[in-house]
């Protein structure tokens, strides 16, 4: 895609408003959305990655060190993960904190 | 060659729809639409037909269906009536959106409640603003020109806007009538290939009927909109090919002994086949009437629209449908709408009738004549007349 949505006319729209590129919705930043997020305590977490697969985005993914973190683009602060995770590393904390 | 063989008009719609060779029908039968999808999939069960029939659980199931085969790029056909059509409501504006060619066939009838399963124009008019191209028809030969030509206009590329072909519940879709019918080999190539921009295929992902957030929203349905305008001039253009192929040329407004006519009636469907005989009545009486059929609905075609009133004094608008608590007629009111920045505009009164499978008879056309000339005469602040109706 070569313009923002916020720069397309209605010219550029493609024919029924169709999107032609394949898994464009990754532009999406629905982090806009998030009004709390999740705070991953590395003490705890034993590296099972339940977080990682009940994450709806997904958008939670291992570091170099096997820890999980949410990658806060995506991130809706749903809290999903924090009531997944078995070893209760994951705190759900309001943004303003 | 066409020969001349007596049908009903649901049956020529089947008929039209096979020879328009169409790909996928997926439909719910509701009166009084049935025979028409009725006679489509003993076509289908007969192998006279190689098409896919769809026997769906509902109309919106119908349409999404529809929605489906229509984006990977398969002719597909529906019809519904009344409660059916209004079942779709939500999915007929994302065909529309989404460019997606569907032709469907509405046996007009009036929506519950009280229950009424017989015809007239509230089914239409509820969907007025889904972005469907529409237009109406008035008898069996009608309804089979034109939906042939459904397709040929839904799928030319400077078009791809699903249609909506109408014709009247009972009044027409159950008459048996004589039918010019036409044969594969008259249409010879008349429907060309359907051939989607986008159509869905693995090989060239694209997503059809996606998310469009404030940020994109309005732009989307202002290329919807600006696209779906000059779409007359492809519709105008198809039923001049017809009527250049096969003799019988259709207009998105079209007159009958409007010339020196100081009075015209305005109507849509059947009726106008009855609003002619009360025209012949009151020529015969002196009287100066004449009648404009609306054919096209949607684009709405303004400078036709005009050009037919241009000269006339009163106009009588006859409505199928009612909006409640509104102006009166639908109809009437984009007409009073279209004609309001004209320097020199008839006057116009609205009258209200053939609900719910009422007939109304040339004499009452007639009546009309006499008591619109009267209300405006008078000048009496009447917003629009119910006729046939017991007091």
């Amino acid at each position: 895609m070569g313009k923002k949505d916020f720069e397309m006319t209605w010219h550029d729209i493609e024919i029924g408003a169709i999107v032609t590129e394949a898994g464009n919705a990754a532009e999406y930043k629905t982090g806009d959305w998030r009004s709390q997020r999740p705070i991953f305590d590395k003490e705890k977490c034993v590296k099972c990655g339940i977080c990682a697969k009940f994450c709806p985005e997904p958008c939670i993914v291992a570091d170099d060190e096997g820890y999980f973190a949410a990658d806060l683009y995506w991130c809706k602060g749903c809290g999903i993960c924090a009531h997944e995770c078995p070893k209760d590393a994951i705190t759900i904390v309001q943004e303003e904190q | 060659m066409s020969r001349r063989v007596g049908t009903e008009a649901s049956f020529a719609i089947a008929d039209a729809a096979k020879l328009a060779d169409v790909d996928v029908v997926a439909a719910y039968p509701i009166t009084p639409q049935t025979h028409i999808v009725e006679r489509l999939s003993e076509l289908v069960a007969d192998g006279e037909l190689d098409a896919e029939f769809v026997c769906v659980e509902s109309e919106h199931s119908a349409m999404s269906a529809c929605l489906g085969s229509s984006a990977a790029g398969a002719r597909t056909f529906t019809a519904t009536a009344g409660q059916g059509l209004e079942l779709m409501h939500e999915v007929l504006y994302i065909a529309a959106s989404s460019r997606l060619p569907i032709v469907m066939t509405v046996a007009n009838r009036a929506l519950s409640g009280p229950l009424n399963v017989w015809g007239d124009h509230s089914d239409v008019m509820a969907v007025r603003d889904c972005g469907w191209i529409q237009y109406f028809t008035e008898n069996a030969q009608e309804v089979f020109d034109l939906t042939l030509c459904a397709f040929k206009i839904a799928e030319d590329p400077k078009v791809l806007f699903p249609v909506m072909v109408h014709l009247d519940g009972f009044h027409v879709s159950h008459v048996v009538e004589p039918l010019e019918e036409l044969e594969q080999d008259d249409l010879d190539g008349f429907i060309p290939q359907i051939a989607l921009p986008h159509p869905l295929d693995p090989n060239r992902p694209v997503s059809v009927g996606c998310f469009g957030p404030p940020v994109i929203y309005s732009e989307c349905r202002k290329a919807q909109e600006e696209a779906l305008r000059p779409t007359k001039e492809t519709i105008v253009n198809v039923w001049k090919e017809f009527g250049d192929r096969f003799g019988r040329l259709y207009k998105p407004v079209e007159t009958y002994r409007t010339e020196d006519a100081e009075t015209l009636f305005v109507a849509m469907g059947s009726f106008t086949e009855t609003a002619r005989l009360a025209i012949d009545s009151l020529r015969d009486k002196g009287e100066k009437a004449g009648l404009i059929r609306l054919r096209l609905w949607r684009p709405f075609p303004f400078e036709e629209f005009r050009d037919a009133v241009s000269g006339a004094k009163n106009l009588i608008v006859f409505d199928r449908a009612l909006s409640y608590g509104g102006p009166g007629g639908p109809v009437c009111c984009e007409i009073r709408s279209a004609l309001y920045r004209e320097k020199e505009r008839p006057a116009i009164v609205n009258f209200i009738g053939g609900l719910g499978g009422r007939d109304i008879t040339p004499q009452q056309f007639e009546d009309m004549y006499h008591r619109g000339r009267e209300i405006i005469e008078k000048n009496l602040d009447i917003e629009y007349e119910t006729i046939g109706v017991r007091e």
